[in-house]
């Protein structure tokens, strides 16, 4: 395999997988939030929304009585009103808590070029649809708080020479604001949300299949937290907005109002500045640094014969499924888009062409990888296979975003390293079996961490019999194991490692329980 | 780890979030005046008087003209910028030139001024200039306390006599 064509996990990726073994410890590895931030993004939006939804069937849409009506919530007056209305704030407050978080890990593991910036770009897009939504929320209560953040959003726009000071006249000008602007107001707090959705809808568009909710206990935990907050801590208004006044000190959401504290320190010119800066940086990353874009998988017509397994697993949609362009009897073939291919391998993995068994002399599949071919990957197991000597035989099959497995490599114990895991078919597991090897140990990403999101899934149900192409029935599973080991996470390997050696002793020999490979002839498959 | 530390250690983390959430959501608190500060904001919406007056066409210039353009005035749409200063106690704090608005500056000039000031007792002086000359030929001067967190809006309205303090 050309591994020297694809970027390897820096080390800020590195920090973080190391970082995550707090949330590993206490979730376990498949529930860990910080796998799931995307989904936790969705999951608070639609709490916001559902929220929202509430408060604003009890809600005086005019601006003399919209804090009066939210205050009449606080008192009880409508039903389950003040906890509706501490769950939108803490659901939006917690939505941009995940999404920073989400961008940060992203950017750490440097995923926003090649197929992945259009995700980049649009997830960008969002970022700023979710202040511009969440922040005119702060004004709708038309308390000083909300008078404060609106002149302050005003007086930041009007910098802009387009407006040059005539927004902030709407909300300075008179006794009051108008009840017209007021419900423009409103609206644009229906609206912005509504284009938020839109903007993540894009978001995943790419992404195959998109993780928009957390898993159940994941997404029970994080509501069952939020309702504890919003009891624990309800929501109080300030008094109510006048324009003759600026209060002292203003209890501040610095999750969506740090922007003003911001613009009293650097200028309204400055904090255009620094918000241009931020966005124009981020979205200039997958064009100004060099992440080179993987070989696309490349289909052959020979070996496809439509069967669209590889069109399921693409977590990318890269594979697409066609009508057939050759002679061959098979309604359908399948197509790579190279732009959104990953390189991953998965769809290889997934090609029942794959199977080392085929007799041909060269094993060539359906959909293979240019940098790391299926048949050479047979060729290298076959001929560590044969050189395995000593007690139990082991053969590793890794990944290259995982822990590195040629480091596990002695006189007992081959390692055979993929593009992703789930590259590997499972036909690979019962052919070194066949081969010479007693045990062999399956090495995935931690769970949920797939670098191409859900090779790990994917692998674990082929190997589980519940997906095709999967490990037949015939393979001794106690000879089989699964590991989710992260780049860091060598000993850990090794100790599993040690383990099913152990076990391997009790059981004996493989060799003893089954015949050899047989001979190879040039044979088509499909 | 076994599950009753698991759940425990879960607990914990869910109640980190949340009191992260909790306390960001209103705290630390921020003062947007500096402690015993008031607010001037200087806004302005009023367009200034023609750059170049009108003039009454001759009935040669008007017979040059196709008869449906023969209106009996020529007035060039350029406005003159308005200009503003505010002074407190005579030190000037505000000296503005505001553009009149459009491509041949025909419409009104938009100005806007945040000034913080000491809360205090001040003697407030607003100039306000409208023609081509640049003649200040509005004023209003006042003496005015400003109690600390008081917004005094400084605004330009005509049909209310002029130069409004609110």
């Amino acid at each position: 395999m050309n591994a020297a064509i694809l970027p390897a996990p820096g080390p800020a990726a590195l920090a973080v997988e190391r970082a995550d073994w707090l949330l590993d410890a206490a979730f376990g590895q498949r529930l860990n939030p910080m796998r799931h931030l995307g989904a936790l993004g969705f999951l608070f939006f639609w709490v916001c929304c559902a929220s929202g939804i509430w408060i604003y069937v009890g809600f005086d849409t005019s601006a003399t009585g919209a804090r009066e009506s939210l205050a009449a919530m606080d008192r009880g007056e409508w039903p389950l009103g003040a906890l509706a209305r501490a769950l939108h704030r803490y659901s939006a407050d917690a939505m941009v808590a995940v999404t920073a978080l989400h961008l940060l890990r992203e950017l750490s593991r440097r995923h926003y070029a090649a197929f992945r910036r259009f995700a980049w770009l649009t997830g960008l897009a969002a970022l700023a649809l979710l202040y511009a939504a969440g922040i005119g929320g702060y004004w709708l209560p038309w308390d000083q708080l909300g008078q404060w953040s609106l002149t302050a959003t005003t007086e930041w726009l009007d910098a802009l020479p387009v407006f040059d000071g005539a927004l902030t006249r709407n909300v300075i000008d008179g006794d009051q604001v108008s009840d017209r602007f007021f419900s423009l107001l409103i609206f644009l707090h229906i609206g912005l949300p509504l284009a938020l959705l839109a903007g993540m809808w894009l978001h995943v568009q790419r992404v195959s299949p998109a993780r928009t909710h957390p898993p159940g206990p994941l997404a029970w935990g994080s509501a069952a937290m939020l309702l504890a907050l919003s009891l624990a801590k309800p929501l109080s208004l300030m008094p109510p907005a006048d324009l003759g006044l600026l209060p002292a000190r203003i209890p501040l959401d610095w999750f969506y109002l740090f922007p003003h504290p911001a613009m009293a320190w650097l200028g309204p010119g400055g904090l255009w500045v620094a918000v241009a800066a931020f966005f124009v940086a981020l979205a200039a990353l997958p064009y100004a640094t060099r992440v080179p874009r993987a070989p696309a998988a490349r289909v052959n017509l020979d070996n496809c014969n439509g069967c669209a397994r590889c069109f399921a697993d693409c977590p990318y949609d890269a594979v697409v499924m066609v009508p057939r362009t050759d002679a061959r009897s098979h309604p359908r073939q399948a197509s790579v888009d190279p732009m959104l291919c990953a390189g991953c391998g998965i769809c290889t993995g997934a090609c029942p062409s794959s199977t080392p068994f085929r007799r041909g002399e060269a094993l060539v599949t359906g959909i293979d990888m240019p940098q790391a071919a299926i048949g050479g990957l047979r060729a290298r197991l076959e001929s560590q296979a044969a050189a395995l000597e000593g007690g139990p035989r082991i053969v590793v099959f890794g990944c290259r975003w995982g822990t590195p497995v040629a480091g596990l490599a002695d006189r007992s114990t081959a390692s055979i390293e993929f593009l992703c895991a789930a590259m590997a078919p499972p036909s690979f597991v019962e052919y070194a079996l066949r081969a010479g090897a007693d045990g062999v140990v399956v090495a995935a990403c931690r769970e949920g961490d797939c670098e191409f999101r859900t090779g790990g899934e994917i692998l674990a149900a082929r190997l589980s019999a519940g997906r095709q192409p999967a490990l037949r029935a015939s393979v001794p599973r106690e000879r089989v194991r699964l590991v989710h080991a992260g780049r860091t996470d060598l000993p850990a390997l090794r100790a599993e490692l040690d383990s099913l050696r152990a076990a391997l002793s009790r059981l004996g020999p493989r060799a003893a329980e089954h015949p050899r490979l047989p001979k190879r002839q040039e044979t088509r498959h499909g | 780890m076994n599950a009753v530390l698991r759940y425990g250690l879960q607990v914990v983390l869910y109640g980190a979030f949340a009191a992260t959430l909790g306390y960001f959501s209103t705290s630390p608190a921020f003062e947007p005046l500096p402690a015993g500060h008031a607010l001037i904001r200087l806004s302005l919406n009023h367009a200034g008087q023609r750059k170049v007056a009108c003039r009454t066409r001759t009935a040669e210039e008007l017979a040059k003209l196709a008869p449906n353009m023969r209106a009996a005035e020529d007035c060039p749409r350029e406005r003159a910028p308005v200009l503003v200063k505010v002074e407190l106690n005579g030190r000037t704090v505000a000296d503005i030139s505001a553009t009149p608005a459009g491509l041949s500056r025909d419409g009104a000039s938009v100005a806007y001024r945040r000034i913080p000031v000491q809360a205090g007792t001040y003697r407030i002086r607003v100039a306000l200039a409208d023609d081509a000359a640049g003649t200040f030929d509005r004023v209003r001067e006042e003496e005015m306390r400003l109690e600390p967190g008081r917004v005094l809006v400084i605004d330009f309205e005509p049909g209310k006599g002029g130069i409004v303090l609110r």
